[in-house]
C-alpha cells in the first residue's frame, strides 16, 4: 500500500482535511472522509455526471479526480447550496418544476447547472442543454429539468435565496 | 471502481518533473488533466506505481500569439480553447474540435497536452494538429526539443516522446490571410468518441486556388491521419470547384484504415470520411472568406 498522504482543502467554504492514499477519488473522499453523501457515485466511468462538484469554480467529475489532485483546491459540493435562510434557487427551482424523478441524478445536475448560471444566467435552451450535457438522467427525458432552469434563470437564481427553511 | 496502488508527487517545475520521470523508472506516468488516464487506471487497464502531477506547475496553461506562432501550454485547459475570443476568430479549427471533445465536465479538467500526447486514435486534437501543421515542443533531461507533427503520432496509444521528456507546448504556424479551416465529428451521442472525424485547413492564393492544404482524419485508423493524397489533389484548385472536392474526399476515404466495431462497419466510416471532407472544405472556404459559416 501507497503511503497516505495527508490533504486539506476548502469544502464548502470550511478548510477539511483528511489522510488518504493517492488512489483514493475525490468523490470517496467528499463521501467517505468527510460524510458528504450529497455527491453521488453512479456510473463510476465518467460517463453520467451524478459526481459533479465545483473546483474553483469550475464544474468537473469527482469520481475522475485524485483527493490528492484537490488538495489546497476549493471543492463546493450540493451541500453548499442551501443556507440558514432556505434552500437555493435552482433547488427551488427544481421543486417547483418536477425538475426529478428518482433523484439520483439531481446533486450531480444542479452543480452543473449552478457552474452555467455563473457563467451564464439568462442560457438559451440549446445553451442549457450543452451545459448539462455531462450529466445523464434517466427518469424525466430533462424536458422537467430544462424547464427548472428557466425558472432559476428567470429568479435570477444566481443571487436570490428564499424564505423556505433548508430541509 | 479503484485503481491499483500508486506514489504520487507533484513537482513544481518541469525540470524537477523530468528529474523524477528519470528517477521513479518505467513505472512512471505523467498526469496531466486525467480524464483518459483516470478512467484507464480505474479499469485497471493503466498501473503506473508513480503518478507525476503536472497540476502544480505554474505557467503551462496559455494561448498566445508570438513571433510568427499560436503557442498552446501543454496544461491549457479544453474549456478554455472553446471559450477563447482569439481562437474563434483566428483558429476556429481548434475551436470546433474543443467544442466537440468529451462534455463540458470533462473539459474543465482535460488538457491540449493530454489530448495529443495520450496518442488515442480517437481523439480529436491530433487530426487538426495534422491538419495545421503544429510542432511540439519536449523538455528531456538534455534540453528541449521539437518534434514536427507528421513524426509524433507512431501508432495507437504510441507519440514520439520518450518516457523521460515531457510536452511543454504545441506551436501552431500563425494562419496567412485567405486562410480558413473546419473540423467536423460524426459522433453517435454527445459526449461519444468520434465515429469519423475529418479536420480540413485551407489557405488560398490571391487568385482564390489553394495554395496549401492540410487535411487530417480521426477514429479510421490505428493512429489520427494525414490524407497527403487528398491535400495534393487540391493544390492549385478553387474550393468551389466540386468534382475536384469530391475526388480529394475519395483520396481522403482512400487514405483512411477504419476498423467495423460498435460505431459502424469499415465502409459506412470511410463514407463519412468522404462526406466530412466535402462538408470541411466548404466550411474551410467560406471562413477564408471571412464568413462564420458553422
Amino acid at each position: 500500500m501507497a503511503q497516505k498522504s495527508h490533504v486539506s482543502m476548502t469544502v464548502n467554504g470550511t478548510k477539511k482535511e483528511g489522510d488518504v492514499e493517492p488512489r483514493i477519488l475525490l468523490v470517496h473522499f467528499l463521501r467517505e472522509n468527510l460524510g458528504l453523501t450529497g455527491t453521488h457515485v453512479a456510473c463510476d466511468t465518467s460517463n453520467c455526471g451524478a459526481c459533479t462538484v465545483l473546483l474553483d469554480g469550475r464544474a468537473v467529475k469527482s469520481c475522475t479526480m485524485f483527493a490528492v489532485q484537490a488538495a489546497g483546491r476549493d471543492i463546493m459540493t450540493v451541500e453548499g447550496l442551501a443556507n440558514k435562510d432556505g434552500l437555493h434557487p435552482i433547488q427551488e427551482a427544481f421543486l417547483a418544476k418536477h425538475g426529478l424523478q428518482c433523484g439520483f441524478c439531481t446533486p450531480g445536475m444542479i452543480m452543473s447547472i449552478y457552474a452555467l448560471l455563473e457563467n451564464n444566467p439568462h442560457p438559451t435552451e440549446p445553451e442549457i442543454r450543452e451545459g448539462i450535457s455531462g450529466n445523464i438522467c434517466r427518469c424525466t427525458g430533462y424536458a422537467k429539468i430544462i424547464e427548472s432552469v428557466q425558472l432559476a434563470s428567470s429568479e435570477g437564481g444566481r443571487s436570490r435565496r428564499s424564505k423556505r427553511k433548508a430541509r | 471502481m479503484i485503481p491499483s496502488s500508486f506514489d504520487y508527487v507533484s513537482p513544481k517545475s518541469l525540470k524537477e518533473a523530468v528529474g523524477l520521470l528519470e528517477s521513479k523508472g518505467e513505472g512512471a506516468k505523467i498526469i496531466a488533466g486525467g480524464q483518459s488516464l483516470i478512467p484507464l487506471m480505474k479499469l485497471r487497464l493503466a498501473s503506473p506505481s508513480v503518478l507525476i502531477d503536472l497540476g502544480r506547475i505554474p505557467g503551462l496553461n496559455y494561448l498566445r500569439e508570438e513571433a510568427g506562432a499560436l503557442r498552446i501550454g501543454a496544461m491549457t485547459r479544453m474549456s478554455d480553447v472553446a471559450a477563447s475570443e482569439m481562437l474563434r476568430k483566428k483558429y476556429p479549427i481548434i475551436q470546433d474540435a474543443a467544442k466537440v471533445i468529451a462534455d463540458p465536465l470533462i473539459r474543465n479538467l482535460g488538457t491540449m497536452g493530454g489530448n495529443v500526447s495520450h496518442g488515442d486514435p480517437t481523439n480529436d486534437m491530433p487530426a487538426v494538429m495534422l491538419a495545421l501543421g503544429a510542432d511540439f515542443f519536449a523538455l528531456g533531461p538534455s534540453g528541449e526539443r521539437t518534434i514536427g507533427v507528421r513524426d509524433f503520432f507512431l501508432d495507437a496509444f504510441s507519440v514520439a516522446l520518450e518516457h523521460n521528456e515531457i510536452l511543454t507546448e504545441i506551436r501552431v504556424p500563425t494562419t496567412p490571410p485567405r486562410s480558413g479551416g473546419s473540423y467536423l465529428k460524426i459522433e453517435q451521442k454527445v459526449a461519444d468518441f468520434a465515429t469519423a472525424g475529418v479536420a480540413v485547413q485551407i489557405t488560398l492564393s490571391k487568385v482564390g486556388q489553394c495554395e496549401t492544404v492540410g487535411i487530417g482524419l480521426t477514429a479510421v485508423g490505428p493512429k489520427a491521419i494525414e490524407a497527403k493524397d487528398a491535400e495534393d489533389s487540391l493544390v492549385g484548385v478553387r474550393p468551389t470547384d466540386t468534382a475536384s472536392v469530391r475526388k480529394a474526399a475519395q483520396l481522403a476515404a482512400d487514405a483512411s484504415d477504419p476498423a467495423s466495431d460498435i460505431r459502424g462497419t469499415a465502409d459506412y466510416k470511410r463514407s463519412l470520411v468522404k462526406l466530412l471532407v466535402t462538408r470541411g472544405v466548404k466550411v474551410a472556404y467560406a471562413r477564408s472568406q471571412g464568413r462564420a459559416s458553422s
